[in-house]
C-alpha cells in the first residue's frame, strides 16, 4: 500500500473539519479579541464586569461538579449491575439508553412538566393533602429548587451515555484478571477498585470528557426549568448574542467555555493516564 | 496439613458434561499431576477446587474443611492460570506482591518475598516493567511467582511452564520442585508434558474425558496402566496393542504366537515398544520406518496387519522392508480386556 493513501482517503474528512469547524472557529477566537475592527480585550472586562458572569460560571461550575460525579457512580454502578446479567442484558440497556434518543430541550420540557404550577408534582402533593393550593416551585425565590430540578433533568438525561460507554468497556475486561483477584484475596470492593476501575481508565477517560464537555455547555434544560433565572455559560452566550446584539461578548464567553473544556479534558486524560505498555 | 479431598465431583455446562464423578484424595505435601489430552476437564477440575467454578455435584475439601461452599479467598489457595492472568495495570512487581498486599503483609516482607521469588523464576531484573512488555515466557514466570509468593498450603498449576523453552523449561522444572517440596506445598499441577509429570510427580492422575482413569505414582502408571487409555496415552512413542485370541487354559494367540496370558475368553495384548528386542522366535515385523534418536532407533512396524512400534538398540542395522522377530519380555507383557478396557490382573 503506497504510505499515501491513508492520508489521501482521510483527506476529504480533514478539509471538511478545517473548512467547517476550524475557519469559523478562528472566526469566534478573532471576534473575541477585537471590537470595531481593533485588538482588545474589551470584550473580556465587559463580559466579568457584568453582574452576571460570576453567577453564570459558578452556576456552569457546580452544576458539572455535582452531576458529572453522580453520574458516574450511578452509571459504574449500573454497568456493574448490567454486566454480571447473564439474560435480558441488551434489552436493559435499551431502557437505559432511551433518555439518549430525547433532546436536552425535550427532556427539559418533560421536568417543566413534573415541576410547573399546574404539573405532577403539584398534583401529586395536592392529592396526597400535602398541599392545599399549587404553589410556584421555580420561582426566582426558589432557586435552590431550580437548580434542583435541572441537577435531576441532566441525571435523567445524560447518564445513559456514561453507562453505555462504561458497559462497552466493562466488556473488554477478560474476567480471568477478576478471578486472579478473586484468588488472591480480594473481596469483591477491592476487586472493583484496584482491578476493574484501573482496567477501565481508557473508557472513563472517554465518558468523563464527554459527559464533562456536555455538562458546561449546558442550556436547553437550563432555560426550559428556569428562563434565566438560574443564569449558565451558555445561556449568556445566547443573551449576548442574540437579546444584546453583542458578538464580541458573546465571543468571549464561547472562548471561557471552550478554555474551561479544554482545561477539564487535559485534567481528565492526566489524572486518567493509562502507561504505555499497561493496556488490556 | 493441606489434604484436598474430592468427592463424587461432577460438572456440567449444559447438556455438555465436563467432568464425571470425579474422587480424588491428595496427602498433604503431595505433588499430584494431573495429566490429559485437551479438553479432558483439567482446568475446570482445577477450577473447582479454586473455587471459580461450581460443582454440579460432590464436595471438595481442603484440610478438613468442607470448601465448596466458600468463595476463592477463603480456601487458603493460589493459583497458576493457564492464560497467565498478569494483570496488565500493575508492574511485575506489583503483580506478584498483589496477594501479599490483599493479605495485608508489611512492606519489607513484601520486598523480601517478591524478590526471593522474582530471583526464582529468574525474573529480578523485570520487576518494573509492564505485563505488554514481556514475552510469553516471561509473562508466565510472573503468573508462577506471583502464585509462589504467597507461600499456600495449597498451589494450583494450570500448565505453568508450557510457554518456556526446552532449557529453561528443565531448569524452571527442578527449581519448582526444590521449592514446592522445602515450603511443604501441597500442589495439583497440570500438565501436557509426560516428561515433566514424571519427573515432577508423586504421583499422577490420568484423565480422559472427564474421568480420573487412575491415579498413581508414575512408575506404575507408566508400567502398569489401569485401562488402555493409559497406555496408549502414556509414553513416548505409546504402548503397542494387538488383538488375543483365546486358546484356553490361559494361553493367547497373538499375531502367530502362543503367550501365557489371563484366564477368560477376551483379552488384547499390550506391550511397550522398549520391552522389545530382536530374537529368533517372536512376532513377526514388517519394518516399515526406521528413525534412529541417537541412542536408540525407532522402529515403525506392521504386526499381523497392525501398526507396532519398537524401540531398538541403535547398533543393529534395520532398513525398511526388511521382516525382524521381535521377541517381547514376558513380564511386561499386559493384557486388557476389550470391552471394558480395564486392565486385566
Ligand atoms: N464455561 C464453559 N462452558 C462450556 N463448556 C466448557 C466451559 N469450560 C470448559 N468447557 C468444556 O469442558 C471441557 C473441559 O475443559 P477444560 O478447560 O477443563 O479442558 P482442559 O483439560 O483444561 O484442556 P486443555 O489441556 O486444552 O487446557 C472442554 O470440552 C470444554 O470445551
Ligand atoms: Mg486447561
Amino acid at each position: 500500500m503506497p504510505r499515501a493513501l491513508p492520508y489521501l482517503l482521510l483527506l476529504p474528512a480533514s478539509l471538511f473539519l478545517l473548512v467547517f469547524f476550524f475557519y469559523p472557529f478562528g472566526l469566534v477566537v478573532v471576534e473575541s479579541l477585537t471590537r470595531g475592527g481593533e485588538w482588545t480585550t474589551e470584550n473580556f472586562t465587559r463580559m466579568t464586569g457584568h453582574w452576571k458572569f460570576a453567577p453564570a460560571f459558578w452556576n456552569t461550575i457546580w452544576l458539572t461538579a455535582i452531576v458529572v460525579p453522580v453520574q458516574l457512580i450511578m452509571a459504574l454502578t449500573m454497568a456493574s449491575v448490567v454486566q454480571k446479567l447473564k439474560t435480558g442484558r441488551s434489552g436493559l440497556l435499551y431502557i437505559f439508553a432511551i433518555p439518549l434518543g430525547i433532546s436536552d430541550l425535550a427532556a427539559g420540557l418533560i421536568w417543566l412538566a413534573i415541576f410547573e404550577q399546574s404539573g405532577f408534582l403539584n398534583s401529586i402533593f395536592h392529592a396526597f393533602g400535602i398541599i392545599d393550593r399549587p404553589t410556584l416551585y421555580l420561582g426566582y425565590q426558589n432557586m435552590w429548587v431550580i437548580f434542583l430540578a435541572v441537577v435531576l433533568a441532566e441525571i435523567w438525561r445524560a447518564t445513559a451515555i456514561m453507562m453505555v460507554i462504561i458497559v462497552a468497556g466493562m466488556g473488554l475486561i477478560p474476567k480471568e484478571y477478576s478471578e486472579a483477584a478473586e484468588v488472591f484475596g480480594a473481596s469483591r470492593w477491592q476487586r472493583f477498585t484496584r482491578v476493574t476501575l484501573p482496567l477501565l481508565r481508557p473508557s472513563l477517560q472517554t465518558a468523563l470528557i464527554l459527559r464533562i464537555l456536555m455538562a458546561f455547555e449546558v442550556f436547553a434544560v437550563v432555560m426550559a426549568l428556569g428562563g434565566t433565572t438560574l443564569p449558565v455559560l451558555m445561556g449568556e452566550t445566547f443573551q449576548w448574542q442574540f437579546q444584546l446584539q453583542d458578538r464580541g461578548v458573546a465571543a468571549a464567553y464561547a472562548m471561557v467555555i471552550l478554555g474551561l473544556s479544554v482545561a477539564f479534558s487535559l485534567v481528565v486524560l492526566r489524572l486518567l493516564h493509562v502507561p504505555k505498555g499497561a493496556r488490556i | 496439613m493441606a489434604e484436598i479431598v474430592i468427592k463424587g465431583v461432577a460438572k456440567d455446562f449444559g447438556a455438555f458434561t465436563a467432568l464425571h464423578s470425579v474422587d480424588l484424595t491428595i496427602a498433604d505435601q503431595e505433588f499430584m499431576v494431573l495429566l490429559g489430552a485437551s479438553g479432558c476437564g483439567k482446568t475446570t477440575l482445577l477450577r473447582i477446587i479454586a473455587g471459580l467454578e461450581t460443582p454440579s455435584q460432590g464436595e471438595v475439601w481442603i484440610g478438613g474443611r468442607r470448601v465448596d461452599h466458600l468463595p476463592p479467598r477463603a480456601r487458603g489457595i493460589s493459583m497458576v492460570f493457564q492464560n497467565y492472568a498478569v494483570f496488565p495495570h500493575l508492574t511485575v512487581f506489583e503483580n506478584i506482591a498483589f496477594g501479599l498486599r490483599m493479605a495485608k503483609v508489611t512492606g519489607t516482607e513484601v520486598d523480601r518475598r517478591v524478590r526471593r521469588t522474582a530471583e526464582l523464576m529468574h525474573i529480578e531484573q523485570l520487576l518494573k516493567r509492564y505485563s505488554g512488555e514481556l514475552s510469553g515466557g516471561q509473562r508466565q514466570r510472573v503468573a508462577v511467582a506471583r502464585a509462589l509468593a504467597m507461600e499456600p498450603d495449597v498451589i494450583l498449576m494450570d500448565e505453568p511452564l508450557s510457554n518456556l523453552d526446552a532449557l529453561l523449561r528443565l531448569e524452571m522444572r527442578a527449581e519448582l520442585k526444590g521449592v514446592l517440596a522445602e515450603s511443604k506445598t501441597t500442589t495439583i499441577y497440570v500438565t501436557h508434558d509426560q516428561v515433566e509429570a514424571m519427573s515432577l510427580a508423586d504421583r499422577i492422575s490420568v484423565m480422559n474425558g472427564g474421568y480420573i482413569v487412575q491415579a498413581d505414582r508414575p512408575t506404575e502408571v507408566y508400567r502398569n496402566p489401569a485401562a488402555r487409555f493409559v497406555g496408549s496415552f502414556i509414553g513416548n512413542p505409546p504402548m503397542n496393542f494387538l488383538p488375543a485370541k483365546s486358546e484356553g487354559a490361559g494361553r493367547w494367540h497373538v499375531a502367530g504366537q502362543s503367550f501365557a496370558g489371563p484366564q477368560g475368553s477376551a483379552a488384547e495384548f499390550a506391550i511397550r515398544p522398549e520391552d522389545l528386542h530382536p530374537s529368533d522366535t517372536g512376532l513377526s515385523a514388517e519394518v516399515r520406518v526406521v528413525e534412529p534418536l541417537g541412542p536408540h532407533t525407532l522402529v515403525t512396524a506392521q504386526v499381523a496387519g497392525q501398526p507396532f512400534r519398537a524401540v531398538l538398540d541403535s547398533d543393529r542395522h534395520i532398513t525398511p522392508g526388511e521382516v525382524i522377530t521381535l521377541a517381547p519380555v514376558p513380564d511386561r507383557i499386559r493384557w486388557f480386556d476389550p470391552e471394558t478396557q480395564k486392565a486385566i490382573a
